[in-house]
């Protein structure tokens, strides 16, 4: 007769993929129900089991959901851009505020123009927009950034303030297509 | 010993290869680089994505790495998605004002072309 160990009902995606028992402790379990597999599957690829058990092991219990969410996000985005991952999407989003930045600055001269023509005054000089332009980054014109100029870009990571307590996904979308293809 | 050990195999204690896959990128003198990418990808995974990568491509996949796993060990709940998290919230909020000042800009051109009307009649 074999042992009396605990059995679950039915086995996590992450036991089913590792073809193990998923006992009532298991860590994987509140986060990747038998319906995820495909989920953890991509994490397992890029994070390893042992690797993501650690992580889950470090955080507070009540932020394990969202430290899954944020590695299934990472591990997607990998493993569909091999070579930059996430930092693919950050520089497609840094390109897009530079764009966005250069746009405000055009939009605030023509209301100063357009205010100022209200005011009965002649024609604005616009040349401070253009050099506001001029000093944005050379990754607004390079198709094919390099990748070690780009990452002094990116905001020091222990000064960005992180969410307020909100859910990953109220904010994530999809991010599109790497722009390194 | 071979003296001249890449960081990744000083880390693992082991031999390393004159082929050896990670010592183009982890060079001895930078060994907290391959530790966290340890940390978080291993080296088995590291080691694979990388053989699946064109040969030119691996320096930029290592750097990407090195950067997601700092961020990772820096925020173990939500690592370099924090950012992209911020980044989308900062487009949506400068998206916004782009389209008020846009509107006011809109506002502005339609008084001016009411004043010029009226002083002409």
């Amino acid at each position: 007769m074999r042992g009396h160990e605990p059995r679950s009902s039915s086995s996590c995606a992450a036991c089913k993929l590792l073809k193990r028992r998923c006992t009532p402790t298991c860590i994987f379990a509140p986060h990747f129900r038998s319906s995820d597999q495909m989920t953890f599957a991509k994490v397992h690829k890029v994070f390893g089991a042992s690797n993501v058990s650690k992580l889950l092991s470090e955080v507070p219990e009540e932020q394990r959901q969202e430290t899954v969410n944020s590695l299934a996000y990472e591990a997607d985005v990998r493993l569909k851009d091999p070579v930059y991952g996430c930092i693919g999407a950050i520089a497609s989003l840094q390109k897009k505020m530079l764009e966005l930045q250069h746009d405000i600055a055009v939009a605030r001269s023509r209301l100063l123009s357009a205010a100022h023509n209200n005011a009965g005054g002649g024609g604005v000089n616009n040349n401070n927009s253009s050099n506001h332009v001029s000093s944005l980054s050379p990754l607004v014109d390079d198709s094919s950034p390099q990748l070690a100029a780009f990452l002094d870009l990116v905001p020091s990571y222990s000064d960005l303030m992180l969410l307020d307590g909100s859910g990953l996904d109220a904010y994530l979308f999809d991010i599109g297509q790497p722009p390194f293809v | 010993m071979n003296p001249k050990r890449c960081a990744a195999c000083k880390y693992l204690r082991r031999r390393c290869p004159k082929d050896c896959i990670f010592s183009p990128y982890f060079p001895p003198s930078d060994p907290d680089k391959f530790a966290c990418i340890h940390r978080i990808y291993g080296a088995g995974n590291v080691s694979k994505m990388l053989q699946q990568l064109p040969v030119q491509t691996r320096a930029e996949a290592v750097e990407s790495l090195s950067f997601e796993a700092k961020c990772r060990v820096e925020d173990p709940v939500y690592g370099c998605v924090g950012i992209i998290s911020l980044l989308q919230t900062q487009i949506q909020k400068t998206q916004t004002l782009l389209a008020r000042t846009q509107a006011q800009i809109a506002v502005a051109q339609a008084k001016h072309s009411q004043t010029q009307i009226s002083e002409f009649m």
